[in-house]
């Protein structure tokens, strides 16, 4: 934090401190601002959003470049690049990646994006951004939990990040580390202490994923503004709630599957294991199921998918209407289709698992339940296409990274009615039509909602606007590059290539792709630097990027822009503002403006929404 | 020292592309906003319109230059219905793909702020349209539940009586296969009766079912034209049998047993004619995570006419006979050849990517 940035802060939070005070309402301990209580161990719900934010960007650069190393292997396996000796030592001997560690920088490279940063560093960021200031609330229901959520999701990415350096390497059985390969030590070297790590981090994970939830769930029932009916709600609170409600009920499933894994690898149970021979012994352990855990772990993994994808749905219906200036289409259809893909989505778990010998009948029904998932996420995005229709369209980064998440959530939706019908799936499971899928909807996709919300927030964050050509680079190198890297890629599935293969030169099948693979793989390597881009735009412009002179610069209707430029521990100075009207009301408020803030009164005529 | 030069030239493109993202914003800021704004939105939409214009030539030129490394003809029934219903699948997709793409594009160019255009359309829902946008996917999509379900329960089918029956077992990485030998009945096997020297399977032999029963690693035989029935297992850990060229895959999991059923229809000899290449080889891939040499744990697949067959099999001798027959099974870590043989394959995969043959 530069000297200028906190005392920017500091001055905002006396002010609230001092109106507090007077008022005697809320706020109490936050007397004596030291540094180490304001910005460390804060309860600040907007510090502690922008600690998610920064934690989830240091995860990202560490799991994309994870990708860049093992993208090297993939695309020029008779290669060596020394540079990787310097970064990976004994892992790359000679600058070649060893098998175990190309399996564990994949697995890796999973977990991290998956939980670390499209979990944790998403809706960590914004649901604690959001959520009191689009409700109007001055902080989270507990702030004390909230605080804590943070700090378990630190602890746990201490334990993920010592698990980088132990001897045998980090867990290597893939990001959903199916046993028998990560129950056993003799399995992997991947399955030694690393896995006891990654089990270890992914608790904590948890731990800090329900106090977060529990909290965000709490706040939006409970702490909202004198005339802030739920159906007043802007859609990114909605998408919030739900996402909060899939994790609260989730992740404790998840949470029992890795339990029963540690007592598999330490206690000598059998809840996963039977019949096996390895390393010359026959294990003593029988009647155990390895499916079981595939069935606990999917039903976190599939609600998983949309945790990650519902906080970028939200916050692209606020940024495409804020842009297109007009109201989101369908507002009630939009919630109920939130509704519906949060209902369908704890019952569709199975749809991974098609190929594990599952009853043909029971798989039947899971075909049926995930194809349905199509109706709700069509209606969303004929509603978001609908939208910018007939708009007076501003295309700022955030509304460029907003079109662009609807173009990846439909070209990455569409393959899922491959994935989901199980005739096809036979064939198309676990190879790299599934890696092209997943990358482009719950990746790319969900990344471009992400991206949407930093740049049409940072304001909001920072006080400051992030430089707007480096982010209009960032967007189109970006959105080209995944199309590039993932388009092919949908090719080599279909022609059956598996995933995770280290190397395909000796299938005579396959050997036909190792020059599209050298291609995707330099694509990949720009994109990452254009990440960097992104990355040094986001720093520099909290310390150096063009103030913020108005209260609202993006002219939107919603609370967070009635808050003071930088707002304190309280978020508005006076009291809480009341609110009259929805979220969308973007028509002329007879003042020259094209929107009518939800402060504002109904007029005698009007009717409410 | 190269990659020091090439790591002082990324960061100089980087000081350079800052610099000029920097002095743009202060072009604009003295330019005034307004202006600047409606200039750039111009840009801006054309560049998207550009990309969606250089995507379609890139999805038609990505295509070309896959159109002759794809996958030949299925080589059993269910396997041309999975092409079938892949093109189908395909086609609703691929309708969809372009009208919401072409559209979202096309909307993002049209609608444009710019100087004539000062304000939007206030349209907040309209009931009728919601209603036509959720019955239409929900048609579609019960069309292709029906075709999917369809072909999943032929898929899944039990095998018909005069299926053969061939039992293939995934390890630490490669495949082993057996056959019923001459009484066609698989006998017991129990995995504490595994011995890397000379029980494989652990078969027990005091089932009398087992004595003629064969056991060969890597390549599994089959018959043009007769249903099969794939006994599926695995000693160590989830493996999986992936058979591209068949459009099928079933994991292979420690202490339960799968099935794949199908007929294949095409010989690996027809096959290496209709794909012109010589070398063509039905291949079974691992297609579960297994550990490091997962990438190459590969078998081979021979479909050859009946005559063919019988001629291949009467020159096998039975497990039993090969092992010389001990009639129990050693005890447990005993023979020195066991773990020693099982650690080796993982050993050669370090290095360079080798097919492990045991």
């Amino acid at each position: 934090m530069s000297n200028q940035t906190i005392t920017q802060e500091h001055a905002g939070a006396l002010a609230a401190d001092l109106h507090h005070s007077g008022s005697a309402e809320h706020h109490h301990e936050h007397h004596e601002q030291h540094f180490i209580w304001k910005y460390i161990f804060s309860q600040d719900h907007k510090i502690i959003s922008k600690q998610f934010l920064i934690t989830g960007i240091i995860w990202a650069i560490i799991g994309a470049l994870f990708s860049v190393f093992f993208r090297l292997q993939l695309g020029f396996p008779d290669s060596t690049f020394p540079i990787l000796s310097k970064f990976l030592g004994e892992w790359a001997k000679g600058g070649k990646l060893s098998p175990e560690f190309y399996y564990a920088l994949v697995t890796m490279h999973g977990t991290i994006l998956v939980f670390f940063v499209l979990t944790a560093g998403l809706s960590g960021t914004f649901a604690n951004l959001l959520i009191p200031l689009q409700v109007g609330a001055r902080d989270m229901a507990s702030p004390f939990m909230n605080m804590l959520s943070y700090w378990f999701f630190f602890l746990s990415s201490v334990l993920m990040l010592i698990s980088l350096f132990v001897e045998t390497g980090p867990a290597s059985g893939g990001w959903t580390t199916y046993p028998p390969l990560s129950a056993l030590k003799e399995a992997s070297l991947g399955s030694g202490l690393g896995m006891d790590l990654w089990l270890a981090g992914m608790g904590l994970f948890v731990v800090s994923s329900l106090l977060g939830g529990l909290n965000y769930i709490a706040t939006v029932l409970n702490m909202r503004t004198k005339g802030m009916t739920m159906n007043r709600m802007p859609l990114t609170i909605w998408a919030l709630l739900f996402t909060a409600v899939l994790g609260v009920l989730s992740f404790p499933v998840l949470f029992s599957g890795v339990v029963l894994l540690i007592f598999d690898r330490n206690f000598g149970t059998s809840f996963y294991l039977s019949e096996i021979f390895i390393n010359g012994k026959a294990l003593p352990n029988v009647g155990g199921s390895a499916i079981l855990y595939q069935h606990l772990f999917w039903f976190l993994g599939h609600p998983e998918v949309y945790i990650i994808m519902l906080p970028g749905m939200g916050m692209a219906s606020e940024v495409l209407s804020n842009n297109s200036r007009k109201p989101i289409f369908g507002y009630f259809a939009m919630i109920i289709s939130l509704v519906g893909i949060t209902f369908l989505a704890f019952v569709v778990w199975a749809h991974h698992m098609f190929v594990t010998g599952m009853s043909p009948f029971l798989g039947s029904v899971f075909v049926f339940l995930t194809l349905c998932i199509a109706v709700p996420s069509a209606v969303k995005v004929f509603n978001w296409l609908t939208t910018i229709w007939r708009g007076n369209i501003r295309f700022n980064v955030q509304m460029c990274f907003a079109i662009g998440f609807v173009s990846l959530f439909i070209s990455g939706g569409l393959t899922g009615l491959f994935l989901g019908n199980s005739a096809l799936d036979i064939h198309l499971h676990d190879t790299y039509f599934v890696v092209a899928h997943f990358h482009i909807v719950m990746g790319v996709s969900a990344f471009f909602g992400m991206f949407a919300g930093v740049y049409h927030w940072f304001p909001k964050m920072f006080g400051r606007f992030m430089n707007n050509t480096l982010g209009y680079i960032h967007f189109f190198i970006t959105l080209a590059g995944a199309y590039l890297i993932f388009w092919p890629m949908h090719y080599e599935g279909i022609a059956g290539m598996p995933r995770r293969y280290y190397d395909i030169s000796a299938w005579e099948s396959f050997k036909q792709f190792q020059s599209i693979n050298g291609f995707i793989s330099i694509v990949s390597i720009i994109v990452f630097t254009a990440q960097l881009l992104f990355v040094l735009n986001f720093f520099m412009s909290i310390f150096r990027g063009r103030k913020v002179t108005t209260q609202n610069p993006w002219g939107s209707p919603t609370l967070e822009w009635t808050t003071p430029i930088n707002p304190g521990h309280g978020n508005w100075e006076g009291e809480i503002p009341e609110v009259h009207r929805w979220a969308y009301d973007y028509r002329e408020d007879g003042h020259g403006n094209d929107f009518i803030s939800q402060t504002t009164p109904l007029r005698p005529d009007e009717e409410a929404h | 020292m190269t990659d020091l030069i090439i790591v002082l030239l990324v960061v100089l493109v980087f000081i350079i592309v800052y610099q000029i993202g920097k002095t743009s914003e202060l072009a604009s800021t003295i330019n005034g906003e307004e202006k600047a704004s409606q200039k750039n939105n111009k840009t801006i939409a054309s560049l998207l319109v550009l990309f969606f214009v250089l995507g379609l030539y890139g999805i038609w030129k990505c295509n070309d230059y896959f159109k002759d490394k794809m996958l030949p003809v299925a080589a059993c029934k269910t396997g041309e219905k999975y092409d079938s219903m892949f093109m189908d699948t395909l086609w609703v997709t691929g309708i969809v793909f372009f009208a919401t793409q072409a559209v979202l594009f096309w909307f993002a160019y049209k609608y444009q702020a710019s100087e004539k255009r000062k304000s939007s359309f206030f349209f907040s829902h309209d009931n009728k349209l919601e209603v036509i946008w959720t019955t239409v996917p929900a048609i579609a999509m019960t069309i292709l539940v029906v075709i999917g379900l369809k072909n999943w329960f032929e898929v899944t089918a039990p095998a018909p009586d005069n299926a053969m029956t061939v039992e293939i077992v995934g390890k630490q990485f490669n495949w082993i296969i057996r056959y019923p030998g001459k009484d066609n009945e698989l006998g017991v096997r129990d995995f504490r009766k595994i011995n890397d020297a000379n029980n494989v399977l652990g078969l027990d032999w005091n089932d009398p079912h087992n004595m003629d029963d064969l056991i060969s690693q890597q390549e599994l035989h089959l018959v043009v034209n007769k249903p099969v029935r794939l006994l599926i297992g695995s000693r160590d850990v989830i493996h999986d049998v992936g058979l591209p060229h068949f459009r099928l895959k079933m994991d292979a999991v420690p202490g339960i047993s799968t099935t794949l059923c199908f007929t294949p229809s095409i010989t690996s000899d027809s096959m290496k004619k209709i794909t012109g290449n010589p070398d063509f080889v039905y291949e079974i891939a691992c297609d579960q995570l297994c550990g490091k040499g997962h990438y190459s744990m590969r078998g081979v697949i021979v479909v050859e006419t009946q005559e063919q067959y019988d001629a291949w099999i009467s020159k096998q001798q039975s497990y039993y006979s090969m092992n010389n027959g001990a009639p129990e099974a050693p005890k447990e870590g005993t023979p020195a050849g066991g773990p020693e043989q099982a650690k080796n394959p993982a050993e050669k995969a370090a290095g360079k990517p080798v097919m492990m043959k045991n």
